[in-house]
């Protein structure tokens, strides 16, 4: 069974590595990652889409919280997760066929992003799967091309995240000790 | 006022600030401006032969301290000679900072002269890595790094550093604090847990102490000989945990697993309560998985949240420092008397008494087990001894006493041929005023063999002892059991003259092949101010025992050649 991992890291060269390397070395084959920074510049927000063994996904997700550019990495689920996909799609359908593929579109809620006489480019998004079925319909219609921008995942359950605080260095707190004062 | 100075001169002064006093290292293009600035540095900078072994040298003083071992290699080469060293220290848990130079930033990914991308190639080697990409981050990233190294589970941190980094001049500012979000170092442990730990001891029948490394790398060796004194508990420990209690105490019983002794092995699949201590249920250790300790109730301690449950379940999972975890323990475990169990600590007596390791000793040749003894004699439990990895490192983990932490000094997990004399080089250095042992098969020996250069150019006493079988004798022992004896490729038939080796290197060496002169000729060795290489000829075709074959359960021992089950 398919499941979305939410990670939650340092924006650092490397870091994107280090997480997907977790997965590679086990052999686990990813079937969908985004990545992008969140509010904070400092960190990004990756939601990995994954088939991994369900007797060791709590370590692969250890594993991952081990990282040091890791700040919290969790698994989400229906109950704890709202995830959707986005699905980029272009049709070629015959010009008889167009109105057709517009109404499908309606029911999809999909938006035009692109029209011209060789056909229509739309967005549309979903949960994971339900866009399969949108690109079922199209390909009925005619020669489609599909780019899908991967599962991304935002918690709804209120968790805290743990921030580590600075520590002194073994220098500053050799001085401190010499001083008898914390250091400002 | 900040002070105007290269990268090189800003990296030997974070290096003294992490108190570094020697690192080990081979010096190449990219780090000459690195070289230059150790001129006139009072660091102390110990020139090996091979960057692998400067690595392994690292380690080795790293083991015999606890401190943060330091090595150092240049590019492209350099960089990837320190892999099988990096990977050993992240199995073992060693806390290693390994500097490699860089080509400069503009010729990264133009495939330069001794390019490599160490940073790429060492991610899954090491704790953490970091490339340095501009100098003012340079003194942040050194302090990460010997932090990363030293705390929590300890490990190797690699920094990639460019050429051009080290040449920059720029401002030193002092770095006083170190901020990373994502490492958390767990502390004193869950009191619940500990309390629900501290009772199901007290209950217990037949509990059983499973120390590891992390007793080690907790410095946590004095609570636990309170915690087996105390409670009155026997104690296991494992390869990795050699010397976390005293060989000599009372409650201790041996190493367990694939060749741990009898008794351990037994009492591991009797025992009612397994108290696991900084261990990561090593496959050498549980066997058959399904099988080991099967009415064990599990106290699992470990600073490493991803090692509790990663193998066996445990009943009561403790996240913390060991050191820590046992400080609490034992003050719930004071409100409990120690329970008398005279009945279970009479069969773990019997089972040692029944079977206790064999060593051998026979006239007409010099039998491993009888060398091992005869340095554990020598040593009293208070040398250091290095190995390499074999049968000599078996027997050598099975025969001789260590009365205190960081006296054995193995590669463990990663198992690294050429791991014992390099080490010893480490060991010396970190602790001039040990008896240092370096116990080779001559399989591993030649692995290694430049290292006798350091050793000579450094008058490094180090006792070089060659477990000399003229094969590689755990593979055979193997091939002997497993593949109906077809020895293939095992055979080393070609060994240099120890004496006329040791004397190229312009210090004493000999040979000896009869048992009645062994002693006299490790007596010669001790003696010897300088270092000393003798070159045991020992039985060819003798097995390590007890052994349970792989994937069995470590209750159905290979005693010998004859099969004994329970």
């Amino acid at each position: 069974m398919l499941q979305v991992i939410s990670v939650l890291l340092e924006n650092k060269p490397g870091a994107l590595l280090r997480v997907t390397g977790l997965l590679s070395a086990r052999g686990y084959n990813i079937e969908s990652l985004t990545v992008a920074r969140t509010i904070d510049p400092e960190f990004s927000r990756m939601t990995i889409v994954v088939d991994v063994d369900p007797n060791i996904r709590a370590q692969v997700i250890k594993q991952m919280n081990k990282l040091i550019n890791v700040i919290q990495a969790s698994e989400m689920t229906d109950d704890t997760a709202a995830c959707r996909e986005m699905v980029l799609l272009h049709i070629r359908p015959e010009h008889r066929d167009r109105a057709a593929v517009l109404k499908e579109a309606e029911i999809f809620s999909a938006r035009v992003v692109d029209s011209s006489v060789d056909g229509f480019a739309f967005e549309v998004t979903g949960g994971i799967g339900e866009l399969e079925e949108f690109i079922g319909v199209m390909q009925s219609y005619g020669e489609i091309e599909v780019t899908r921008s991967g599962a991304i995942a935002v918690s709804t359950e209120a968790r805290k995240l743990r921030m580590q605080p600075p520590v002194p260095t073994r220098a500053a707190q050799r001085q401190e000790e010499f001083d008898g004062v914390p250091n400002a | 006022m900040p002070t105007q100075m290269n990268g090189a001169q800003i990296l030997l002064e974070c290096l003294a600030k992490e108190d570094v006093d020697c690192f080990f290292g081979y010096p190449g293009g990219v780090t000459l401006p690195l070289y230059d600035a150790l001129y006139d540095h009072p660091i102390k900078h110990i020139l090996v032969r091979h960057e692998e072994n400067a690595c392994f040298a690292a380690e080795g003083y790293a083991r015999a301290t606890g401190k943060v071992g330091v090595c150092c290699a240049t590019s492209g080469p350099g960089a990837t000679n320190l892999i099988t060293g990096l990977v050993d220290s992240m199995m073992d848990s060693i806390p290693i900072v390994a500097i490699t130079g860089q080509v400069s930033s503009h010729l990264i990914g133009s495939d330069a002269f001794q390019e490599a991308d160490t940073f790429g190639i060492t991610r899954p080697c090491t704790k953490h890595n970091y490339m340095v990409q501009k100098l003012e981050d340079l003194p942040r990233i050194i302090h990460e790094a010997f932090y990363l190294a030293a705390t929590g589970r300890p490990g190797p941190v690699l920094v990639d550093i460019p050429k051009d980094i080290f040449q920059a001049k720029g401002d030193y500012i002092p770095v006083s604090s170190i901020h990373l979000p994502g490492y958390k170092i767990p502390g004193e442990g869950h009191a619940g847990q500990i309390r629900r730990a501290a009772q199901l001891i007290a209950e217990s029948e037949r509990p059983l102490v499973y120390a590891g490394g992390g007793i080690i790398a907790a410095n946590a060796s004095a609570e636990l000989r309170q915690l087996v004194e105390s409670q009155d508990l026997p104690a296991v420990t494992t390869l990795m945990g050699l010397g976390a209690l005293s060989s000599d105490d009372p409650h201790y019983i041996s190493m367990p697993g694939m060749h741990g002794s009898y008794a351990a092995n037994m009492a591991m699949s009797d025992a009612d309560v397994l108290i696991a201590l900084g261990v990561r249920f090593d496959d050498r250790v549980t066997g058959k998985l399904a099988a080991f300790a099967p009415n064990a109730k599990v106290i699992h301690v470990d600073i490493d949240p991803a090692e509790v449950g990663k193998i066996r379940v445990p009943d009561i999972p403790i996240v913390g420092d060991v050191k820590k975890v046992l400080q609490k323990l034992l003050k719930v475990l004071s409100e409990f008397p120690p329970k008398p169990r005279r009945s279970w600590i009479t069969q773990i007596n019997t089972w040692k008494r029944e079977h206790p390791y064999d060593a051998p000793r026979v006239e007409n040749e010099i039998k491993p087990q009888h060398l091992i003894s005869e340095i554990d004699r020598l040593s009293g439990g208070q040398a250091i001894v290095t190995t390499d990895v074999g049968q000599h490192q078996m027997w050598s983990a099975q025969l001789i006493r260590f009365n205190e932490p960081r006296l054995w000094i193995n590669s463990g997990g990663l198992g690294a041929m050429g791991f014992g004399l390099p080490a010893a080089i480490g060991a010396q250095f970190a602790r001039p005023d040990k008896l240092v042992f370096s116990i080779v098969g001559d399989g591993g020996f030649q692995m290694s063999i430049p290292e006798l250069a350091t050793i000579a150019s450094y008058g490094l006493p180090i006792k070089i002892i060659v477990m000399n079988n003229g094969h590689l004798g755990m593979v055979r022992q193997w091939q002997e059991l497993f593949y109906q004896n077809r020895l293939s490729s095992v055979k080393l038939d070609c060994f240099p003259d120890a004496e006329k080796l040791a004397g190229a290197y312009g210090f004493k060496g000999s040979t000896v092949s009869d048992p009645s002169k062994l002693a006299a000729a490790l007596d010669v060795a001790i003696k010897e101010p300088g270092p000393y290489l003798l070159n045991v000829q020992v039985t060819s075709f003798e097995n390590v025992y007890p052994m349970v074959p792989a994937g069995g359960a470590i209750n159905q021992m290979v005693l010998g050649p004859v099969m004994v089950t329970k």
